[in-house]
């Protein structure tokens, strides 16, 4: 195959499908993954690589003993698609578990779990 | 394979072939690699000289690998290969194929400029284990060079090889959180038994090539800075540099028959740089010993992931739906 038949070939390629979106990567959280904040934070934002299908995200907090600590009100941000937001109860000192599931706008899956600490 | 060099060695014609088949041997243990894939929330990219236990949508152009006097190649010589289609196809999210054409130029000090296309590659693959939970995945694969498909005059082979490789992948993301920044690391590994389809081929000028079965393993040991990120602990690196894994590979041969047994391969360290749509990765190619070769070389690849660019066309399986 020649250069030029190859551009041609992967030319012909890449225009042969619809829009592209992929894999939606948690790019970073606030409170960030595995710190330690001071004070309890209100809200858990979670910023993805890509934009987010809302109603098969899903976003959960869990204290040590597993309780559920967020207040259920999971919403993709209406100004940034790839911005996850949960309001948070009143955290006492402790680590806490974020479990989150995302399907990005094209039916890729993700998933994970990290933790974050609140001190006094 | 390096017996066969040896065998060609004995006439002035051999000379040249045993270049060209030492450049080769190493090429076939080096043949590119696709396919990245996830287990649980383990991203494993793409490695470069060793298969990954994944089937994929994908495609790699180019990868080229460039080494100096591979295995001792007497007269002295340079070769550029250029693995300018590498495709991998999911039939259904658990079968997959795989299609490799490569592009070798030989430059022989003394002797000639030789290029031309090496024997096809394809490989069918079928992953028949995953955990999700312990990051872990197995698959089955046979490896078929298509003997006669290249040109003679590259070091391409007559005969057919077949591989039947056992693939392995394992994240360490299922270590307790007081382990938490080894959770990135993750191996994949191969174990493969290459079988020629004739035991040796006689030449015109009377030279025998002995084509040797081989053992075929290797292993890539990588620790993933976006799991670090994402899962463990946020270092604070922002993109491009949270997209980073570095990675060691090794892919080693070790003959099974006849006289000299002795394993050859090469270790490869190098980064791998993950983005949504693509993947770029550089690993330098260190000889494991002098029968291997003296001199370092270089691999570097451009991989497309065709799931991700053409999700609901081309880059889904054919059969079974996504995953």
């Amino acid at each position: 195959m020649t250069s030029r038949s190859l551009l041609f070939a992967t030319a012909l390629l890449l225009g042969a499908a619809g829009p592209a979106s992929a894999h939606a990567f948690l790019d970073h959280a606030d409170p960030a993954v595995g710190s330690t904040v001071h004070g309890a934070p209100a809200e858990m934002h979670l910023w993805y690589t890509q934009d987010l299908e809302p109603a098969f995200t899903t976003v959960q907090v869990l204290d040590a003993s597993g309780k559920q600590v967020d207040k259920g009100d999971q919403r993709v941000d209406a100004s940034d698609k790839a911005l996850l937001v949960i309001s948070l109860q009143q955290l006492p000192p402790g680590v806490y578990k974020v479990i989150w599931r995302a399907l990005s706008v094209d039916t890729h899956v993700t998933e994970g779990h990290f933790t974050f600490e609140v001190a006094p | 394979m390096l017996r066969t060099i040896l065998a060609s060695a004995r006439t002035p014609r051999g000379t040249l072939l045993a270049a060209l088949g030492a450049a080769g041997a190493i090429t076939a243990q080096n043949a590119p690699a696709l396919a990245h894939g996830f287990a649980g929330e383990r991203f494993f990219p793409a490695t470069l000289i060793t298969d990954d236990p994944f089937v994929g949508d994908e495609l790699a152009t180019p990868t080229v690998q460039v080494t100096k006097n591979p295995a001792g190649a007497n007269p002295p010589s340079r070769e550029i290969d250029t693995t300018f289609f590498d495709f991998s196809k999911r039939v259904t999210p658990n079968f997959g194929l795989e299609f490799a054409a490569t592009w070798k130029h030989i430059a022989t000090k003394g002797v000639s400029t030789t290029t031309g296309l090496a024997d096809f590659q394809t490989t069918t693959k079928y992953v028949f284990f995953r955990d999700d939970q312990h990051e872990a995945l197995m698959a089955a694969a046979l490896g078929w060079q298509i003997g006669g498909s290249g040109a003679p005059r590259v070091g391409a082979d007559k005969e057919n090889i077949y591989t039947p490789t056992l693939e392995f992948g394992k994240g360490l993301g299922d270590l307790p959180d007081s382990m938490g920044l080894l959770k990135p690391f993750a191996i994949t590994g191969t174990l493969g038994y290459a079988v020629p389809d004739r035991g040796h081929t006689t030449h015109d000028d009377g030279s025998v090539d002995i084509h040797q079965q081989n053992i075929q393993w290797g292993f890539a040991v990588e620790y993933s800075i976006p799991y670090l990120q994402s899962f463990v602990k946020d270092i604070g690196l922002r993109a491009p540099f949270n997209r980073f894994i570095p990675v060691v590979e090794l892919s080693l041969s070790t003959p099974t028959e006849h006289g000299n047994r002795e394993t050859t391969g090469t270790v490869a360290p190098g980064l791998l740089w993950v983005g949504s749509y693509y993947q770029i990765g550089v690993e330098a190619l260190v000889p494991v010993n002098t029968r291997s070769g003296h001199y370092v070389g270089a691999i570097a690849q451009f991989h497309m992931f065709l799931d991700d660019i053409f999700p609901t066309t081309i880059g889904k399986p054919l059969f079974g739906g996504s995953q």
